[in-house]
C-alpha cells in the first residue's frame, strides 16, 4: 500500500504527536462517566433535594466535570498533542461557545423583559 | 520538524554561511495535518451545536400552551439512551486499543459493537420521537419542541453519519487491514464518536434533565 | 402522459413555464447578451479543443496556486454581475423622482439590492480574499501545498456551485426580495412564498460548506506546513492575517449554517423557530446572523490589512515598523469582532445595559485598529517611497478607510445609531470600509502578486487610469449617501417624495457612473497587460525587490513552488537572503512529493448544487438521488489510498535549468 519510508515516517511524526489511551485509562474513564451519569439523573428522578435551582446547580456542575473526564479520558486531551495547537483550538472555542451562548441568552432576555407587552401599564415609569 | 532542524545545524556547521534550504529534505508524511484538521472541524461542529444550545436556551421555555418536557419526557428511557452511547464510547476505546496491537479480528469485532450500540441509541430515539409525534408534540407544535427535535436531532444525525463512517471503515479495514491511512481514519473516527459522547452529555443535562426540572 | 398535473408536479416540482421571468424585458435581454456570451465561449474552447486541458489542468487540479487563480477569476466574473446591480439601483434612485416610478418595478428592485449585497459579500470578496491566501500564504510560509490539497479543490467548487445558484435564480424563478440578511418574517414562507429566500439559503449553505472547509485547510497549512525556522513571530504579516482570518471563518460560518438550517426548517418542515406565533422569535434569527455577520467583515477586511502591510513596508524599502504590534493587534482585533455583534441592531430593543456593553466593545476595536493606521505611516516615515500602483492603492486606503471607521464609531454609539439605523448613512459607512478597506486592499494584492502569478507586470497606464475613477468615483457615490443618511433617508428606497434630495442623488448616480469607468479600465488593463506581456515580464521572480519567501521562487512559480524548502532566519525571510549574498542552489535536486489532480471535488459540488436547485424547486426525486450520489461519490473517494506522485528529479533539473537560462538572458 505505501512505501517504507512513509511508515518510517508516519511513526516519527504521527505517532508521538497523537497520544492514545490505555486499557487502565479508558475504564477509570468509563467507570467515572457512568458514576457522574447516574448521579445527575438520580437527583432529578428521586427529588433528593428540595430546591430546583440547587438540583439544577449541582446537575449543571456534573455535566462540566462529566465533560472533562470524557475530554481526558477519551479524546485524550492534553497541552502536548500537535505543540499544544488542539488544546489552543479547544480554549479558543470554548470562548467562542461561551460568548455566542451567554451573550444570547443574555440579549434575548433582556429583549424579553423590554419588549413583552407588560400587564400593569401604570408601574411603567 | 525536529528532523529538519538537526539536518540544519549539520548543514550550517559546515559553513559558515548560514544555510537557505533544507538539504536533506523529507516529505511531510502522508495524513501530517489529518488529526489536527480533523480536530479543528470538531471545534466548529462544536459551534454548531453551541447555537442549537442557544437556540434552545432562549426557546425551549415557549411551550405556546402546548407539551412541557414533564408532559414527554421518560427520564428512564434517555437513562438506557445514555447508557447506550456510554457502552459504545468503552468499546470503541477497546477498538483503538486492539488496533493499536494490530489485531484485525478483535478490532473489526469490537467496531460492530460499538455500532450495534450505536444502532440501538439510534432505534430508542426514533422510538421517543415516533412517540412524541404520536401523542401530538409534533417539531411543527412549538418553538420549544421545534428546537428540541432540532437539537436532539442533529445529534442523532451526527450519530447516524458515524455509523455510515463505522461500517465504511469496516470494510476498509477488512479489506486493505489495519494500514496506516486506515489506522488514521479510524483514529479520526474516534474522535468524531467521542466528540458526540460529549455533546450528549450537554443534551440529556440542558434538555432533559433541566427540562424535567423546569 | 403530459396533460397529469399531478405527474408533472412529481416531475417537475414546482417548476413550470411561468417560472421563467419572461415578463421581465430587462431579465430577458440580459438573459440574450449572457446566452450569447456563453454560447460564444463555449464554442471558442470547443473549437480550440480546450475541455481536456481544461479539465485536466484546471478543474481538477489541487495546486494551491491554480486554485487561487479561479477564485480570483470568479470573484471577478462576479464583480461585473454585482456592479451590475449596483449601478441600476443608482440608476433607479436618481430617476425616481416627481411622480415617476422610475424604470425598476418593486418586484425587480427588491431582487437587484438584495443580490447585489449577496453578490458582493458572498460571491465577491469571499472568492477574492480567499483566493489571494490560498495563491500567498503556502508560498509566504515556504509550503508545497495546503494541507488538504484535495479538499481545497472541493471548497472552491462549493464556492462556484453557490454563485451557480444565485446566477440561476436571474433566469429561473426570481432571487429573494429580503434585503442581503433575509430578515424574517419576511423571509418566512408567509411573507415570501416563493423561490427567492430558497435560492438565498442554498446558495449560501453550499458555498459555506465550502468556506468553512477552506478554512480549516489554510490553519492547517499555516500551522503546520511552514518552513523550518519560521516561528509564529517570524511569519509574515499577511500569513498572519490570513491565519486570523480563517480562524474567524471557522469560528463563524457554522453560526451561519445552523441559522440558514433553521431558517429553511421553518420554510421546509413548518417549524416555529422565526415565526410570530408558537413561540418563535424574529429576533432570535437577527441575534444569530449577526454572531455570524460581524465577524465575517473582518473575515474580509483582516486580509487586506496583511496586504498593506506587506505592500506598505515593500515599496518603503523598510521593516515594517511594529510587527510585534500589528501581530497583536490583529489577534485582538480577531476577538474583539465576536463580542460586538449586537451593535447590527441597537434598535432591537435589548435595553441600556445590553446596548451600552456593545457600544462600548465596538468602540474598543477601533484602538487596535488605529494602532495598525499609525504602523503604517510609521513605516512609510522616512522610507524610500516608490509609487507603484498597489502602493498607491494602499495610501488611498488610509485617507478612504479612516473616514470609514471613524463614522463606524459614530455609530457605535447607540442614541446616534438609534437616529442612523437603517439610513443610508450606514450604507454609506459600510461601502466606506468594504470599498475602501477591502476592495482596495484586494486592488492592491491583485497588482502587487499579478507578476508573481503570471510571470509579467500588470500595465501601470490603465491601472492608474483605474485608480482614479475608482477612488473620485467611490467619493462622488458615497458621500452624498452620507448626508441623504443624515437628512433621514432610508435605505433600500425605490421611489422617493422630495424633490430637493434628487440631486444628491444624481451626484451618487455619476460617482456610480465612474466607477464603471474605473472598472472598465481594470479590465482594460488585463487585457493590455496581456498583450504587452512580452515588455512587462519579470524573469527574476522579484519584481519589486520583495522581502518575504514567495519572492524567492520563479514567477510563475513551478507546481512544486520551491527545489528545496527553504530556511527561515528572519521575518523578511528573502530580503534576509539576498542581503547575506544567497544564492539558488544549481545541483542536487531530489523527486518532489505531490498530491495527484483529482476530479471528485468537482463532481461532488456539482451534486451538492444540483441538490440545492432540487430542493429550491421541490423536485424531490432529484434532491434524494443527489444526496444519494454526494454519499456514494464521498465513500467512492475514501476507497483511493493512492492520491500522491514524485515529481522525477530529472524534471526538477529541467524545470530550474530553464529558470537558470531565463535568469542569464533577463540580466543581458
Amino acid at each position: 500500500m505505501k512505501s517504507d519510508t512513509h511508515a518510517l515516517h508516519a511513526d516519527a511524526h504521527g505517532h508521538d504527536t497523537a497520544s492514545h489511551g490505555t486499557l487502565s485509562s479508558y475504564l477509570i474513564g468509563f467507570g467515572l462517566s457512568v458514576v457522574l451519569t447516574a448521579i445527575p439523573f438520580w437527583l432529578v428522578m428521586s427529588g433528593v433535594i428540595a430546591s430546583k435551582a440547587a438540583t439544577a446547580i449541582v446537575v449543571m456542575l456534573f455535566a462540566v466535570v462529566q465533560i472533562v473526564v470524557h475530554m481526558i479520558y477519551f479524546l485524550h486531551m492534553n497541552t502536548r498533542s500537535e505543540n499544544g495547537w488542539t488544546m489552543m483550538a479547544l480554549i479558543f472555542t470554548v470562548i467562542m461557545v461561551v460568548i455566542a451562548l451567554t451573550g444570547s441568552l443574555w440579549v434575548m432576555h433582556h429583549l424579553n423583559i423590554n419588549m413583552m407587552p407588560v400587564h400593569n401599564m401604570s408601574q411603567m415609569p | 520538524m525536529t528532523v529538519q532542524t538537526m539536518n540544519i545545524a549539520a548543514g550550517s556547521s559546515e559553513t559558515s554561511q548560514p544555510v537557505f534550504h533544507v538539504l536533506d529534505e523529507h516529505a511531510h508524511p502522508e495524513g501530517y495535518s489529518t488529526s489536527l484538521g480533523f480536530w479543528i472541524y470538531l471545534m466548529s461542529d462544536c459551534l454548531i451545536f453551541a447555537m442549537l444550545f442557544a437556540v434552545f436556551g432562549v426557546l425551549g421555555g415557549n411551550y405556546a400552551a402546548g407539551p412541557a418536557p414533564k408532559d414527554l419526557f421518560d427520564l428512564k428511557l434517555v437513562a438506557v439512551n445514555t447508557s447506550m452511547l456510554l457502552l459504545s464510547s468503552i468499546t470503541y476505546g477497546f477498538a483503538m486499543l486492539t488496533m493499536e496491537k494490530s489485531q484485525v479480528r478483535a478490532t473489526q469485532m469490537w467496531l460492530a459493537i460499538t455500532g450495534l450500540f450505536g444502532l440501538a441509541f439510534i432505534g430508542i430515539e426514533l422510538t421517543e420521537f415516533a412517540h412524541m409525534i404520536h401523542e401530538g408534540a409534533t417539531p411543527q407544535r412549538s418553538a420549544f419542541l421545534s428546537s428540541f427535535f432540532t437539537l436532539v436531532g442533529t445529534h442523532g444525525l451526527h450519530v447516524s453519519f458515524g455509523l455510515v463512517w463505522l461500517v465504511t471503515l469496516m470494510v476498509q479495514v477488512a479489506r486493505y487491514g489495519l494500514i496506516e491511512a486506515n489506522r488514521r481514519r479510524l483514529m479520526c473516527l474516534s474522535m468524531f464518536w467521542h466528540f458526540l459522547d460529549v455533546v450528549w452529555i450537554g443534551v440529556f443535562t440542558f434538555v432533559y434533565l433541566l427540562g424535567m426540572l423546569r | 402522459m403530459f396533460d397529469n398535473p399531478a405527474l408533472i408536479k412529481a416531475i417537475f416540482g414546482r417548476l413550470t413555464l411561468e417560472s421563467l421571468p419572461l415578463h421581465e424585458p430587462i431579465v430577458v435581454g440580459t438573459f440574450a447578451v449572457v446566452a450569447l456570451g456563453g454560447v460564444a465561449l463555449f464554442g471558442a474552447v470547443t473549437y480550440f479543443k480546450l475541455w481536456g486541458y481544461l479539465w485536466r489542468e484546471w478543474f481538477t487540479t489541487v495546486d494551491h496556486k491554480r486554485i487561487g487563480i479561479m477564485y480570483m477569476i470568479l470573484g471577478i466574473v462576479m464583480l461585473l454581475r454585482g456592479f451590475a446591480d449596483a449601478i441600476m439601483m443608482r440608476g433607479q434612485q436618481m430617476l425616481a423622482f416627481n411622480g415617476s416610478e422610475g424604470y425598476l418595478n418593486a418586484h425587480h428592485y427588491d431582487q437587484i439590492f438584495t443580490a447585489h449585497g449577496v453578490i458582493m459579500i458572498f460571491f465577491v470578496a469571499m472568492p477574492l480574499v480567499t483566493g489571494l491566501m490560498n495563491y500567498v500564504v503556502p508560498l509566504q510560509i515556504g509550503a508545497r501545498d495546503v494541507s488538504f490539497p484535495f479538499l481545497n479543490n472541493f471548497s472552491f467548487w462549493m464556492t462556484v456551485g453557490g454563485a451557480v445558484l444565485v446566477m440561476a435564480s436571474l433566469f429561473i424563478g426570481e432571487f429573494a426580495r429580503t434585503g442581503w440578511l433575509a430578515y424574517p418574517p419576511l423571509s418566512n414562507l408567509g411573507y415570501s412564498p416563493d423561490v427567492g429566500v430558497d435560492y438565498y439559503i442554498w446558495a449560501l449553505q453550499v458555498a459555506g460548506i465550502g468556506t468553512t472547509l477552506s478554512g480549516i485547510n489554510l490553519i492547517c497549512t499555516i500551522v503546520k506546513l511552514r518552513a523550518p525556522g519560521m516561528t509564529m513571530m517570524k511569519m509574515p504579516v499577511f500569513t498572519w492575517t490570513s491565519l486570523c482570518t480563517n480562524v474567524l471563518i471557522v469560528a463563524s460560518f457554522p453560526v451561519l449554517t445552523v441559522v440558514l438550517a433553521l431558517l429553511s426548517l421553518d420554510r421546509y418542515v413548518g417549524t416555529n423557530f422565526f415565526t410570530n406565533d408558537f413561540g418563535g422569535s424574529p429576533m432570535m434569527y437577527v441575534n444569530l446572523i449577526w454572531i455570524w455577520g460581524h465577524p465575517e467583515v473582518y473575515i474580509l477586511v483582516l486580509p487586506a490589512f496583511g496586504i498593506f502591510s506587506e505592500v506598505t513596508s515593500t515599496f518603503s524599502g523598510k521593516r515594517l515598523f511594529g510587527y510585534t504590534s500589528m501581530v497583536y493587534a490583529t489577534v485582538v482585533i480577531t476577538i474583539l469582532s465576536y463580542l460586538v455583534w449586537l451593535h447590527h441592531f441597537f434598535t432591537m430593543g435589548s435595553g441600556a445595559s445590553v446596548n451600552s456593553f456593545f457600544g462600548i466593545t465596538t468602540m474598543i476595536i477601533s484602538i487596535p485598529t488605529g494602532a495598525k493606521m499609525f504602523n503604517w505611516l510609521f513605516t512609510m516615515y522616512r522610507g524610500r517611497i516608490r509609487f507603484e500602483l498597489p502602493m498607491m492603492w494602499t495610501i488611498a486606503f488610509m485617507l478612504t478607510f479612516v473616514i470609514g471607521g471613524m463614522t463606524g464609531v459614530l455609530l457605535a454609539v447607540p442614541p446616534a445609531d438609534f437616529v442612523l439605523h437603517n439610513s443610508l448613512f450606514l450604507v454609506a459607512h459600510f461601502h466606506n470600509v468594504i470599498i475602501g478597506g477591502v476592495l482596495f486592499g484586494l486592488f492592491a494584492g491583485i497588482g502587487y502578486w499579478f507578476p508573481k502569478a503570471f510571470g509579467f507586470r500588470l500595465d501601470p497606464f490603465w491601472g492608474k487610469l483605474s485608480f482614479w475613477f475608482w477612488v473620485t468615483g467611490f467619493f462622488f457615490a458615497f458621500m452624498p449617501l452620507y448626508v441623504l443618511g443624515l437628512m433621514g433617508v432610508t435605505r433600500r428606497l425605490r421611489v422617493f417624495d422630495d424633490p430637493s434630495l434628487q440631486i444628491w442623488f444624481i451626484i451618487a448616480g455619476f460617482g456610480a457612473f465612474l466607477i464603471l469607468l474605473g472598472i472598465g479600465c481594470m479590465l482594460m488593463q488585463f487585457a493590455v497587460s496581456f498583450l504587452r506581456r512580452e515588455q512587462l515580464r519579470d524573469v527574476t521572480g522579484d519584481p519589486w525587490n520583495g522581502r518575504t519567501l514567495e519572492w524567492a521562487t520563479s514567477s510563475p512559480p513551478p507546481d512544486y513552488n520551491f527545489a528545496f524548502t527553504p530556511v527561515v532566519y528572519d521575518n523578511d525571510a528573502w530580503f534576509d537572503m539576498k542581503r547575506r549574498g544567497y544564492s539558488r542552489p544549481l545541483t542536487g535536486f531530489k523527486p518532489i512529493h505531490m498530491p495527484s489532480n483529482t476530479g471528485t471535488g468537482i463532481i461532488l459540488a456539482g451534486l451538492a448544487t444540483a441538490m440545492g436547485f432540487a430542493l429550491i424547486w421541490y423536485i424531490w426525486w432529484l434532491a434524494a438521488l443527489c444526496v444519494i450520489g454526494l454519499f456514494v461519490v464521498a465513500i467512492g473517494h475514501t476507497f483511493n489510498y493512492h492520491r500522491d506522485f514524485d515529481i522525477p528529479a530529472d524534471e526538477v533539473v529541467r524545470v530550474e535549468e530553464a529558470r537558470t537560462r531565463l535568469i542569464a538572458a533577463g540580466a543581458k
